[in-house]
């Protein structure tokens, strides 16, 4: 049962990825991207890691793809065109992503072993409880450093936005 | 018995009945805004109407299904059905009673115990947005596209202070999982004060603040921007006809179920009675005794000539409910059911009533009650409540 989800959602996945890439359209591609979040937060259920499931279903394609799609639909982006001005990427870009892919996938096989449990840092469990009671103590400093850094970015936002209305 | 076989039964229980009743909901939300408005409503498909959402249903399926030029095809034609199966997946994490035994079979009435349910609705009530956003930026219709920015920009800035005042209870109850938030709601203070967030958690403001949440987060009036018909048409539905006009339709009012399901959950004690148990096994008995008397007795002196047949029909129908409830082993198990979704229905009829009283809010306005005032009284209130469980909890 958990092999078949796994598949099926990391064909989606997958598939979705590509579509993104593919599409001429922005709003398809932000679509497919909506979609590989989806199935990622499958995934971290299939992993036990339920909080980071939801977190993932909430802020990643509850909020921040909403946003997404609401500016590429106030600017009324359209389907893009092919040019055929990028040489180098037309001709190397496919052999360059084989090789990215090649040389991830040796990495990922020789680093890690199939028999360890995933374990990530400190955290050893992926419930609600367990993922805050690391983050309140373990890692009090990073969680603490990065909203202020969200706060400056907060900040610095809303100070560009101010300047354009004058 | 089998888990996965006691789930499908649950589920092709509780599927139909929800559909049923977003039909149904609407019947009783045209009759109370009529009678609001000193009208009648629907009266003539059936006796008093009844057969009205049927007659609806019919007439849906039948219309023609008309697609304007220029639309993006697979995103029209998808947009209703996403937000229809957002709304309706919602109904997976409400619990409707505590582990009962059914013939033998023990189980929770309810389909899914996750434990992180409240997330699960949260993160559906999000993704809700892209029904409405696609169906209007696909129309190729600038009042749709007008209607899918508006509510874009409201359901996103409305989830802030709606996720901040259900943090409160989740507090108390010290878990995401809905039917541990009701179990700890259980018992009664001082032998007669219900043992529910809103009165002995003093959540009363975070109560507030996610009902008006939860107008805004539904389209509701006095929140319904994204379909102002004298402004917008019909918002982010105006091209749309036939059954997919009617999936967002089903959509609004099954987000309204969902949204009156958790804040009984969270808020009023789920299946968990007004008063001491003592009472409160006989009160619907008494609830639907006392509507099968008065049918009868306004059938023996019929306002209407036709209500001579109708009301004495309902209230035969009423006193079997009212025996049902007194029955040992089934009776316990409908009394749970009662109570919780005689608090939905009352929140439900609380929406209906809204809608038949106030105006529509202008936009600036609309954006300026979530920013400047729900949001700092969902923090405040937060901060209390945290407060107040770190220094008064066992």
């Amino acid at each position: 049962m958990d092999l078949v989800l796994f598949l099926t959602f990391a064909l989606i996945a997958v598939a979705c990825g590509l579509n993104m890439a593919l599409q001429r359209h922005p709003v398809s591609s932000a679509l497919s991207l909506i979609g590989v979040m989806v199935s990622l937060a499958v995934l971290y259920v299939l992993l036990g890691a339920e909080f980071i499931a939801a977190a993932q279903l909430v802020v990643y394609s509850g909020a921040i793809m909403v946003l997404f799609l609401f500016v590429i639909m106030l600017l009324n982006a359209g389907a893009e065109k092919l040019t055929k001005k990028a040489g180098t990427a037309h001709f190397l870009g496919l052999p360059l992503l084989l090789i990215l892919l090649g040389l991830s996938s040796w990495v990922i096989t020789t680093a890690t072993s199939h028999a360890k449990p995933v374990k990530f840092g400190a955290f050893t469990a992926g419930g609600p409880r367990e993922v805050g009671w690391e983050l309140f103590t373990h890692y009090v400093l990073p969680f603490e450093v990065t909203s202020i850094l969200i706060l400056i970015a907060i900040a610095g936002a809303y100070r560009l936005a101010n300047k354009e209305m004058d | 018995m089998d888990y996965l076989l006691v789930s499908l039964i649950k589920m092709a229980i509780i599927a139909p009945a929800l559909l049923a009743t977003l039909a149904y909901i609407v019947w009783v939300e045209r009759k109370v805004i009529a009678h609001v408005q000193l009208r009648v409503g629907p009266y003539f498909v059936g006796p008093h109407g009844l057969l009205q959402p049927i007659a609806d249903a019919i007439k849906l399926l039948t219309k023609e299904d008309f697609i304007p030029s220029g639309v993006n095809h697979f995103f029209y034609w998808a947009a209703p059905w996403l937000g229809l199966m957002f709304a309706v997946t919602g109904i997976a994490v409400i619990p409707l009673g505590p582990v009962v035994n059914i013939f033998g079979v023990e189980t929770n009435l309810g389909l899914a115990d996750l434990n992180i349910g409240l997330l699960w609705i949260l993160g559906l009530a999000g993704m809700g947005v892209y029904g409405i956003a696609l169906a209007g930026w696909s129309s190729n219709n600038k009042y749709a596209l007008l209607g899918a920015m508006r509510s874009a920009a409201q359901m996103i800035s409305y989830e802030l202070p709606m996720a901040l005042a259900l943090a409160a209870p989740l507090l108390m109850s010290n878990s995401l999982n809905l039917r541990e938030v009701v179990n700890t709601q259980a018992g009664f203070v001082l032998g007669f004060v219900p043992n529910w967030n809103l009165f002995t958690g003093f959540q009363i403001v975070g109560f507030v603040v996610y009902m008006i949440c939860a107008f805004a987060e539904t389209n509701r009036i006095p929140f319904d921007l994204p379909e102002a018909e004298n402004e917008l048409v019909a918002g982010f539905h105006s091209e749309y006809s036939s059954m997919k006009f009617a999936a967002f339709f089903m959509a609004e009012y099954c987000n309204m179920v969902i949204v009156c399901s958790v804040a009984t959950a969270l808020y009023l004690g789920g299946w968990h009675p007004i008063v001491p148990p003592t009472i409160a096994q006989f009160v619907p008995s008494l609830v639907f005794g006392g509507a099968a008397a008065l049918l009868f007795f306004h059938g023996m002196n019929p306002g209407r000539p036709t209500d001579r047949y109708s009301f004495p029909v309902f209230g035969a129908i009423m006193g079997g409910l009212a025996v049902l409830f007194l029955l040992p082993g089934i009776g316990p198990i409908l009394n749970h059911l009662f109570w919780f979704l005689g608090k939905v229905g009352f929140l439900l009829f609380f929406f209906i009533w809204v809608r038949a009283t106030l105006p529509r809010f202008r936009y600036d306005q609309l954006m300026k009650i979530a920013w400047l005032f729900l949001f700092p009284v969902a923090l405040l209130n937060l901060v209390l409540t945290a407060a107040g469980v770190t220094l008064f909890s066992k």
